[in-house]
């Protein structure tokens, strides 16, 4: 069994206004060396499958098809073992 | 006005399904039924209207589980095949997120969720959804929502341009949305998403009846 994490963040290139809001928020707590702020979801799937590689391949299928929207959002995958 | 017979799609969480249905059945006097999500088809239909509201929660992103739903695996195809279909509020995310119209709604600008009348400008009336208004007529519709943002590529907004599929713009844009886009028609004409609300400005009672006319177009355009 394998463990999907998925992180997806609107893309670099689009203004991700809650991160700048939260980015302004930072600042005026006074941590000047955080430059930038991106919010965004974290998705975790639970794959029963025998390989890495199987759990991978479904979890960007997954991606693709319905949880990130390939418009306006980016996403990266990490599948690790769990007994 | 008999030839049209109108299908408004209900999601749980469509909350504008009503006004809809009530201004095609009771103020247009035209033939209208309700479609469970969970139909497996239109059946007779020949104008389906996707409402306004949170379908499925907006869970996820908003339309994002919609787009799989039953019955919409009926309305792509039928909007493939020509048909009229027509997004509102969350209809449009709907459609963006199904791929029936390009781009898609991001979150607004300034973060808030906004209810208020705007002001709309008709860029294209040679459509069926625009036919009984003046080019570059200004109209006033309210909007309700908080992910109404448009975006798109610049090559889908190159694209958008250069095929008239932008039908109204905001004079003043409330939402952050790329080229003021309020809605948009699909290359092939007959499908379109807008987020203003028309069905809330199609009798007096509401205010304004500058919505009516969408309406009363996409009827004409199906006699």
């Amino acid at each position: 069994m394998y463990k999907s994490k998925i992180n997806i963040t609107i893309r670099k290139t689009i203004l991700d206004p809650q991160g700048k809001a939260v980015e302004h928020s930072l600042k005026s707590l006074g941590y000047e060396k955080i430059i930038d702020t991106r919010i965004g979801k974290y998705i975790e799937l639970i794959i029963d499958v025998k390989s890495e590689d199987e759990a991978e391949k479904i979890s960007k299928e997954a991606c693709e098809k319905l949880l990130a929207n390939s418009v306006m959002e980016d996403f990266t995958i990490h599948v690790e073992e769990v007994k | 006005m008999g030839a049209a017979k109108v299908g408004v799609v209900v999601f749980p969480g469509s909350n504008c399904d009503h006004d809809a249905y009530n201004v095609f059945k009771n103020v247009l006097n035209t033939d209208t039924k309700f479609l469970w999500h969970k139909d497996g088809s239109i059946g007779d239909r020949n104008i389906i209207i996707l409402p306004g509201g949170f379908s499925y929660g907006d869970y996820l992103r908003c339309g994002a589980i919609s787009k799989f739903s039953n019955i919409m695996k009926d309305v792509i195809s039928f909007a493939n095949k020509g048909g009229i279909v027509i997004g509102i509020c969350n209809g449009f995310q709907v459609l963006c997120e199904a791929g029936l119209l390009p781009g898609a709604l991001m979150r607004n600008k300034n973060l808030k969720f906004i209810c208020k009348t705007v002001t709309l400008k008709v860029e294209n009336n040679k459509s069926i959804f625009t036919g009984e208004y003046k080019i570059k007529e200004e109209i006033n519709i309210p909007i309700a929502h908080g992910e109404g943002n448009y975006f798109c590529d610049d090559e889908t907004l190159t694209s958008l341009i250069g095929k008239n599929q932008i039908l109204f713009t905001y004079t003043d844009n409330p939402n952050g949305s790329i080229n003021n886009i309020a809605g948009i028609q699909n290359a092939n004409r007959n499908v379109l998403g807008l987020m203003p609300h028309p069905e809330r400005a199609s009798e007096e009672i509401t205010g304004n009846t500058d919505g009516r006319r969408l309406f009363e177009s996409v009827i004409e355009s199906v006699l």
